[in-house]
């Protein structure tokens, strides 16, 4: 196949890169302000360039990088689709952008649609009520472990100190138990990829707080056992939370509310299309059952009967997890494209997505083991080194998937194509790993080559930590 | 309509993938038991581009039309429309976390930048490339405390002036470290130095001031609040912004070991709150920073690169041994600061700062004509914001005054904060018009 050339965004003389702004003009003031002296600083240097440098430096930066919409992004358990533009719209108006101090009566619109979100994501979740505060998925996390914390305190069984986590789950999860001063118990997977129902019951006990699980896997395997995972959990006092990492993959059909799930994070950068940023911002609302509905962060917010919105303080509120309301625009853009895709749109992105992900599988040379897939599946790159295969793939102008994890498969290349892409995206994705899997150490050991940057030194970077334009020669 | 408007496959795309797969129907790839199967309806109706866009706005244009005063930390200056057309470039904000640099070496040069910008500003040798708000990264500051100094205690100090919200933010973050957050009182806004020294001991791990304070007071004593942190072998850590720290007393100058903030004071509107959460200490402290880093490396060609660097500090790796849970973070927020720093530049940071300065002198002064006000209520200078005494109940003249078109904050009985910026500097005169009105 013909390989994609990133380098066609290069100057002519390729060796050349993106000046820092640094190494552009730099002016040093000197601080003149109405201020004491002894209140104000010397000086501040910073670059100082007018406007069309400045466009031409940060469009040719964007010329660098790759994105949804420069090809395709199979990214496992980041669900990168498609972000539709008219969601930029309606977050861009000026009343989506009141500050959070406005008296409720002033902002209704604002409440209106936090109520209306807060609606439609417990619907979609089956939970009976949600927060949109975390701004973040590992943000939800922890108010989902504050939650249970929360929970357990109040029902007199504050004793219960750890969470249970799979192998196979995120780190976030690990990270977020750890953050709310749990002990977090590992449990590993069994051999059909899934939760391990012996070491599960093992690793229950009364001193359980809660099963951090994500379903579909991060395999991309359903647990099937999920109702005797929920029963066991709940024997044992716990409650059951659920990794809404990978919820593009059963939209329409199931829940996890049905499924004994008492806490969730929605991901709306993942499953509702508003953009990864680059990074962020994201959105983690926070889905419970009634049981925990009380403890949820401040403020929420309800209808009243005269049919006002109102900010509350919920009973036995765990408090706050963001300074204010979290990533507010994000949740404008989930709210606009769950409204746009309804019932049929959603149900038939999940379809997609799944029927994709198989699809691929399918194609792909790589062994992958186990099966079927909801939207993603991990192949593996056997005797090549899955970080290299993945350089490589950048060849061939695809984002590669992700690599090395789960650590389940060796050489793990962790895929998820989404429903965006076409038959014909996938066959050429498909190309590029099977193109990739016949070639040489060699030659993966020196890929990327047509990308803006060749391979890069990470270990040197590590080493010898550079991290501001101060730090360069 | 019916399906995802996203989705682009036509039926015999469909049915050929489906044959490949081998199966007859897209159902039987679920592999859910009957028993949880979802057979109901979310009862969301489909809708056209067209009319998503109508709902929304439909919803949001019920916000009565103010003209905000409100700041207590979270602000909004004018956004250059250069900020807005470039983050907008779909490179940017289709992409995702800069997983193979190779691909996303533009993305990398902007938190580089992002980050340097924030070196110079505070005068640290480590930023990292966001956290989400002022609060969380407060938090995330104390935690790194905690580690640093783990033998020497659990208490983190922070002024009575710090929001009620963030300090919620703190104690939820901290709990599980057993750290346990306690307030100490200021004097006419500004910290109290011999109560702080009264409550400060050895067990403090992080003391905590603001610059400006969120109540809109300019810290005079911040040299004598680090030494007292050292000499308790505490962490001092400052909260600011880029546009104040673009005038007032550099950081670093004052002892500060950690600065936290909010960086959407540029680039971003009000949006209900939404943040960019300034992260940055001393490099002693390198291997202890929460969130992202960006390095800077070479490629096999020897070209200068970036890269994500540090990585086995984060929870993809480390998971619960990791500094913080953070994955997301508010990379492209980040990106809309940088491009708003740098479109002012230095000159055009210092004269926004000079008049976050003036305009608050200038309107706490117009205020202290009108009969029932007395501003600015504390006898300091102010950054953006003050808090005047109204004889009136507070409450009651926010209120009247929301009524007439605009939004300030009652904050007790008698006492309302004004927050003026390049933003509603033009509504000041009906503002002064609108007191006039009802603090009598």
């Amino acid at each position: 196949m013909e390989y994609y050339d990133q380098a066609r965004y290069q100057p002519a003389d390729a060796d050349n890169y993106e000046p820092l702004l640094s190494e552009k003009d730099q002016t040093s003031v000197d601080v003149d302000s109405p201020l004491p002296d002894d209140l104000t600083r010397d000086d501040v240097t910073l670059p100082s360039l007018e406007e069309p440098e400045l466009a031409r430096h940060y469009v040719r930066l964007s010329q660098q990088n790759y994105g949804v919409d420069s090809g395709p992004y199979p990214l496992g358990s980041c669900t990168m689709k498609y972000n539709p533009r008219f969601t930029e719209d309606v977050a861009a108006v000026d009343d989506a952008s009141v500050h959070p101090d406005r008296s409720g009566d002033s902002v209704q619109g604002t409440l209106q649609l936090q109520y209306d979100l807060q609606d439609y994501l417990g619907r979609i979740g089956g939970m009976d009520a949600v927060t949109l505060q975390p701004p973040a998925g590992a943000a939800g996390e922890f108010a989902g472990i504050l939650l249970a914390e929360a929970y357990h305190e109040a029902n007199g069984e504050g004793h219960r100190d750890e969470v249970v986590v799979p192998d196979a789950a995120h780190g976030t999860n690990f990270a977020s138990a750890a953050l709310g001063g749990y002990d977090v118990v590992e449990i590993p997977s069994g051999d059909d990829g899934r939760v391990d129902i012996d070491a599960l019951e093992a690793a229950l006990g009364e001193n359980t707080a809660a099963l951090m699980l994500t379903n579909p896997n991060t395999l991309g395997l359903f647990e099937r056992n999920i109702e005797q995972i929920s029963e066991m959990v709940h024997d044992a006092g716990g409650l059951l939370y659920y990794d809404g990492a990978n919820l593009n993959a059963l939209l329409g059909r199931a829940r996890p509310g049905d499924m004994g799930f008492d806490i969730m994070h929605f991901n709306v950068h993942k499953t509702f299309a508003t953009p990864h940023g680059g990074g962020g911002p994201g959105a983690g609302p926070v889905g419970v059952t009634e049981d925990l509905a009380e403890f949820l962060p401040d403020p929420h917010v309800r209808k009243t009967e005269s049919g006002q919105y109102e900010r509350y303080t919920p009973e036995r509120s765990v408090g706050k997890v963001h300074g204010f309301e979290g990533n507010w625009l994000v949740l404008v853009k989930a709210f606009a494209y769950i409204d746009r895709l309804g019932d049929d749109g959603l149900s038939d992105a999940s379809a997609k997505a799944v029927l994709n992900a198989n699809y691929l599988a399918e194609q792909v040379e790589y062994d992958v083991p186990l099966g079927p897939f909801h939207h993603e599946f991990v192949a593996s790159a056997g005797d090549q080194d899955a970080a290299d295969v993945a350089k490589r793939m950048l060849d061939y102008g695809v984002h590669p998937p992700t690599t090395k994890w789960p650590e389940l498969v060796d050489e793990a290349l962790m895929t998820e194509p989404t429903e965006v892409e076409t038959k014909s995206n996938l066959d050429d994705l498909a190309d590029a790993f099977n193109a990739v899997a016949g070639e040489d150490d060699e030659t993966l050991a020196n890929a990327p080559t047509r990308t803006t940057a060749r391979l890069i030194d990470q270990t040197t970077a590590a080493r010898n930590p550079r991290l501001s334009w101060h730090d360069l020669d | 309509m019916s399906g995802s408007p996203y989705a682009p496959h036509t039926e015999a795309e469909t049915d050929a993938m489906l044959d490949a797969v081998g199966v007859d129907s897209v159902e039987e790839l679920f592999d859910i038991p009957d028993s949880v199967r979802f057979d109901g309806e979310f009862g969301i109706d489909a809708k056209s581009e067209q009319a998503a866009v109508a709902e929304t706005e439909r919803r949001l244009a019920k916000n009565d039309d103010l003209a905000e005063f409100l700041g207590r930390g979270h602000y909004e200056h004018y956004v250059p429309s250069l900020v807005d057309h470039l983050s907008q470039r779909s490179e940017f904000i289709t992409s995702y976390t800069q997983y193979q640099p190779e691909v996303t070496q533009g993305f990398l040069q902007v938190l580089f930048e992002y980050q340097s910008l924030l070196v110079e500003l505070t005068g640290l040798g480590v930023a990292n490339c966001s956290m989400y708000d002022e609060a969380t990264a407060l938090a995330e500051a104390a935690l790194l405390a905690k580690r640093v100094r783990a033998t020497s205690g659990d208490r983190v100090l922070v002024p009575d002036y710090v929001r009620d919200g963030h300090v919620s933010v703190l104690e939820n973050y901290t709990a599980g470290a057993d750290v346990t957050v306690e307030r100490y009182p200021t004097d006419d806004g500004n910290v109290d130095l011999d109560a702080l020294a009264d409550v400060a001991d050895d067990d403090v791990v992080l003391v905590y001031a603001e610059n400006p304070t969120t109540v809109g007071t300019i810290e005079e004593s911040l040299d004598a609040v680090g030494d007292l942190a050292d000499d308790h072998d505490a962490l001092f850590c400052l909260g600011s912004d880029p546009v104040a720290m673009s005038v007032l007393q550099r950081p670093a100058d004052v002892g500060a070991d950690v600065v936290v903030g909010d960086a959407s004071v540029l680039g971003m509107p009000t949006s209900y709150g939404m943040g960019l959460g300034v992260f940055a200490c001393k490099e002693e402290f390198l291997r202890q920073v929460p969130g992202r880093l960006v390095g800077a490396s070479e490629d096999a060609d020897g070209t200068r690169a970036y890269t994500l660097t540090l990585q086995t500090r984060e929870q993809h790796i480390r998971k619960e041994r990791a500094t913080s849970n953070i994955c997301t973070n508010q990379a492209w927020v980040a990106l809309r600061a940088a491009i708003h720093a740098a479109s002012l530049g230095a000159d055009g940071l210092v004269d926004l700062a000079n008049r976050m300065v003036e305009l608050p002198r200038d309107l706490a002064a117009r205020l202290d004509d009108v009969r029932g006000v007395q501003a600015p209520a504390n006898d300091r200078h102010h950054f953006r914001e003050f808090l005047a005494h109204t004889d009136q109940p507070a409450p009651a003249i926010a209120a009247d005054l929301e009524a007439e078109g605009f939004a300030v904050n009652a904050v007790d009985d008698h006492h309302v904060q004004i927050c003026v910026t390049d933003a509603n500097e033009h509504a000041t005169d009906a503002l002064v018009a609108a007191f006039e009105e009802v603090a009598n």
